[in-house]
């Protein structure tokens, strides 16, 4: 080995790796053939720790059309047309600079979609952030709301949801992972490839800078002090140029004009090149001379790697160019013929006619890595499972507690969040923002779509194979409450580094659940994104396997939301409190605890509940529905009351059937969070055949109470626990989050 | 009838206006390209919302240079009903088709939220099915809907009676907390001298249909066309 060390060790590539690339090129690589190699085989690009267990996840079904390896999933919803979404992190550029970070994650999901040939019509965020008493956490949430509201509002693409976490994990390292969903016809999807030697390729849209080059590594390693000098690795975002990229390229690829299409996103022009070529089984020679910059001087190295955000390659018939140009330049984009498709399989880069690098395309792609990282579980699981119950103070009573969760920002109404986001523009959102699942109408047909994120990172963290089973449940019966059938997934897994073996551990048992989930609930997962190495200082984040889940409404009029409608209604449990409080909102907020076992999930239970709720829906049986998440049984019911105009609810529930946490008495009933549980308002009239229904599926259901008066009354078998003023629940958890984020500086 | 809904390359309500112009409302609807210099034979002219070039100089700054509006202007000049929504009232601010500005929202959000608008006047031809005090639901979406005038200028707007909707609490008074943005006496929607250009921030074309949580937009499309029936004026554009 010629090179210098020092030289791989900044490009974070092994000594291992380096010999790999000899091999695989049967030479010695230049410097910028070096770092075409480092961004390709870069964690974040490569998914060379995950690869070994993403394998082993569910990806087919009736439904699908385009499963994982491409810029999107794709799933069939009928009337010919197909739904093509995917969730992305931008985690580590929203740490060292939130706005820009948060918004350019938004366009690149955006760009994902649009390069399928859909138009987008949705947008989701999970986000994760640290507490609220620490100044640089408030300067992050406000930073990365303000960048997600900024670009989606001025694309015009709607947010219309997603689901907000705080823990202390997150102080050093938030998530902001982002969902996006797009409609096309189900013919017409364009895929990320190459054919056609001969055929030019097309560069189009922003100039190329100096920015973002080395985003994908820099993606791929841990976080300390010295992060925020990555700064210049954080590209700047432009949602017009985006926009008119988005409008130029759907009136493009109408015109059957286009053979392949792949947006420039981490690593930048080099992946689109290599992606493109290697999935088509073709060679791509460009001259990065003909690149449109915006700096001088810049060296094939840096137009290679650069990740300059609003940059799309079109592999364009030829004789068909002047038609293509001619669409580009009604939208004032640049539209420039940079390379041509070749036969030789190599990715082949000129600088004015002088071969810069050539490399097989197999080898920046296929061939790169695949690790089988060790893993091992960590150490002190057993003390993790318990709950200290003697070691604990007393705790509060109930009526306390119930209030101080309402307070907690993970519970608290997100509506200083969601108003910032524009979640009604193209006019199909029908369950509003905040009011349930979000759920958009498909226009020109009866149907709609549901969609939810969904992840408990503290059930992940006391057992991962649980905590991703119970995420993919969630996000599933979220769907469903909104009355939708869940018909596809798509993944986020944002863990701590994978070269410790029990981050690899928490990583390997969390796709194996959410396999397991998948299968059960037959719920096939389409494509995803994993992000690795977020830690800061050697502290991992909690294991945050965010699901995003897509549901099918057969008629927009039965969609439904959380909120009572009215008055008289009956309220009814569909599942069980079985007391369950390991992991809990309440053990965190009341005790301030991370302890226990998560609750049990019986994937049968969960599977006959979420098509319950759809059948009850569809048929109109229902008039609203919630789950029980996030401080549990007592936390949901308020949730129905509040944004219903002042409609409270009175009810009174059997204590919990199990006894797992007995010596907590009531709370564990009213906050323990099992799973498979939706609060449901039924006509008087259809209460009798609703119950009916449930029993005949096995699914348990109560009647507990009715919707009305203007208090949040809970009894427990006959003795009341919570008797609170609705308007003083709902100012609760109305302002706490804005308090906490605009009060302090 | 027909509508023409204005273009720009940053427009992201053009589709929601055309849709609820022809599949809620049952018109006619065509969109014009920003680079047009003629309108067509067309009897209203929308001017939707979005960020028309991108609006990171001032909100519709660049758009008032697009070649498009010497013919919105000719259009409104010939008295053709021209309305103006959101990005679309901004841009009317910025080509001096209606006076004052927008700055940014007080609390220097952008808010999205359904608020409540009180009708003023009933004699533009955009509110003419309305009555006078009725209070309509209908979205907002903006960062920058903060309306500001000189004293002198918004006093010329009360005397000559061409505020058309201000923002009001649930019992239709204009109060603080009603008010969604700072803009001053609650100002969401104003005319011109003409009473044929009317801009406001709301979204009325997001409030055509029950199933998206509103139809109390309708009757500002309602209007135009009962409007045009009754003046006889469909066509204006085609001079």
């Amino acid at each position: 080995m010629t090179v210098d060390p020092a030289v791989l060790e900044r490009h974070g590539i092994t000594p291992g790796e380096y010999e790999r690339i000899v091999r695989l090129m049967g030479r010695e690589p230049n410097l910028t053939e070096l770092g075409m190699f480092s961004v390709m085989w870069s964690e974040h690009c490569s998914y060379k720790s995950s690869r070994v267990h993403l394998r082993t996840l569910p990806t087919e079904g009736p439904r699908v059309l385009q499963g994982p390896g491409e810029n999107a999933g794709a799933v069939d919803i009928g009337d010919g047309l197909a739904a093509v979404f995917k969730i992305e992190s931008h985690n580590h550029p929203s740490f060292i600079e939130p706005y820009q970070g948060a918004a350019t994650g938004v366009g690149g999901i955006i760009r994902d979609i649009f390069t399928m040939g859909a138009r987008p019509i949705a947008l989701l965020d999970a986000l994760r952030f640290g507490r609220l008493d620490s100044r640089q956490t408030r300067r992050i949430v406000r930073g990365v709301v303000a960048g997600i509201g900024g670009y989606g509002n001025s694309i015009g693409i709607p947010t219309i949801g997603g689901e907000v976490m705080f823990d202390d994990s997150y102080a050093g390292n938030p998530l902001v992972n982002v969902f996006c969903l797009g409609i096309a016809p189900r013919e017409s999807l364009v895929r990320g490839r190459a054919s056609g030697v001969g055929n030019p390729v097309y560069y189009v849209g922003a100039k190329t800078g100096r920015d973002g080059i080395h985003g994908a590594t820099m993606a791929s390693a841990e976080f300390d002090e010295k992060s925020a000098e990555k700064r210049p690795a954080v590209q700047v975002g432009d949602p017009f140029m985006e926009k008119l990229l988005l409008e130029a390229c759907l009136e493009v690829m109408a015109t059957d004009a286009v053979v392949g299409v792949q947006d420039m996103g981490a690593a930048g022009l080099t992946c689109a090149t290599s992606e493109t070529g290697s999935r088509g089984g073709v060679g791509v020679e460009i001259d990065v001379s003909l690149v449109p910059q915006r700096e001088t001087a810049m060296t094939p190295y840096e137009i290679m790697l650069s990740e300059s955000q609003e940059r799309m390659l079109l592999i364009v018939k030829r004789g068909r160019e002047a038609e293509v140009e001619r669409i580009f330049g009604k939208w004032d984009l640049h539209a420039v013929e940079v390379g041509q498709v070749t036969g030789d399989g190599l990715l082949r880069v000129k600088d004015r006619g002088r071969v810069a690098a050539e490399i097989p395309n197999l080898a920046l792609t296929d061939e790169a890595p695949v690790y089988q990282r060790p893993f091992a579980p960590p150490a002190g699981r057993a003390t993790l499972a318990t709950i200290p119950v003697r070691e604990m103070a007393a705790s509060p009573v109930p009526a306390e507690a119930f209030l101080a969760l309402l307070g907690s920002p993970t519970v608290a109404s997100k509506r200083w969040i969601y108003r910032q986001y524009d979640y009604m523009v193209r006019t199909n959102t029908i369950v509003l923002a905040g009011m349930g699942a979000g759920v958009v109408r498909v226009k020109g047909t009866s149907r709609a779509l549901a969609m939810s994120v969904d992840a408990n990172g503290r059930f992940c963290y006391l057992d991962p194979r649980a905590g991703a089973r119970l995420a993919l449940a969630e996000s599933a019966r979220n769907v469903a409450c909104a009355g939708a059938l869940p018909i596809g997934a798509t993944n986020c897994l944002n863990f701590g580094n994978p070269e410790r073996p029990e981050i690899m551990w928490q990583f390997a048992e969390a796709v194996a659940g959410l396999g397991e989930a998948c299968r059960a609930l037959d719920i096939p997962i389409t494509g995803g994104n994993v992000s690795l190495y977020n830690e800061t200082d050697g502290r991992a984040v909690l294991p945050t396997p965010v699901i995003g889940v897509v549901g099918l409404i057969e008629d927009a009029s039965t969609a439904r939301g959380r909120v009572f409608p009215s008055e008289g209604l009956e309220i009814v449990l569909l599942g069980e409190n079985h007391g369950e409080l390991g992991g809990s909102e309440w053990l965190a907020t009341v005790h301030g605890l991370l302890r226990g076992v998560p609750p049990a999930l019986d994937l049968a239970r969960e599977g006959a509940l979420i098509r319950l709720l759809v059948d009850l829906a569809s048929r109109d049986r229902i008039r609203s529905a919630h789950d029980c998440a996030e401080g549990g049984f007592a936390v949901a019911l308020a949730e129905c009351c509040f944004d219903s105009g002042g409609i409270g609810a009175a009810v009174d529930v059997p204590a919990a059937a199990g006894t797992a946490h007995a010596a907590f008495g009531v709370a564990a009933t009213l906050f323990g969070e099992s799973a498979s549980r939706a609060i449901v308002s039924v006509e008087p009239a259809r209460l009798a055949e609703v119950l009916a229904a449930a029993k005949s599926v096995g699914v348990p259901a109560a009647r507990i109470g009715r919707t009305g008066g203007a208090a949040i009354r809970i009894a427990l078998a006959g003795r009341t626990e919570i008797d609170c003023a609705l308007a003083e629940a709902e100012a609760r958890w109305g302002d706490s989050l804005a308090a906490g984020l605009v009060g302090a500086a | 009838m027909t509508f023409a809904v204005v273009v720009f390359p940053g427009s992201n309500c053009d589709h929601d206006a055309e849709y609820a112009i022809r599949h809620a409302m049952g018109h006619d609807a065509r969109f014009v390209w920003h680079k047009e210099t003629s309108l067509g034979d067309v009897d209203v002219v929308v001017l939707p919302g979005g960020f028309s070039h991108g609006d990171y100089l001032r909100t519709g700054a660049i758009a008032r240079f697009s070649p498009i509006m010497a013919a919105v202007r000719a259009f409104a000049e010939r008295g053709g009903p021209v309305l103006g929504i959101c990005n679309g009232f901004q841009i009317l601010l910025e080509c001096g088709m209606l006076p004052g500005a927008m700055l940014r929202n007080r609390d220097v959000t952008f808010h999205c939220e359904m608020v409540r608008l009180r009708v003023e006047r009933v004699d533009t031809p955009f509110t003419r099915s309305a009555t006078v005090g009725q209070v309509l639901r209908i979205p907002i979406a903006h960062g920058d809907g903060n309306y500001f005038a000189p004293p002198e200028t918004i006093a010329e707007l009360d005397a000559a009676s061409r505020v058309v909707f201000r923002y009001v609490d649930a019992a239709g008074e204009v109060t603080e907390a009603a008010n969604p943005n700072g803009s001053i006496n609650g100002i969401a929607g104003i005319t011109n001298a003409a009473r044929n250009v009317v801009g406001l921030m709301p979204h009325p074309e997001r409030a055509c249909q029950d199933v998206v949580g509103s139809a109390d937009g309708r009757v500002v499309f309602e209007s135009v066309v009962a409007s045009l029936a009754e003046r006889g004026t469909v066509g204006v554009g085609a001079r």
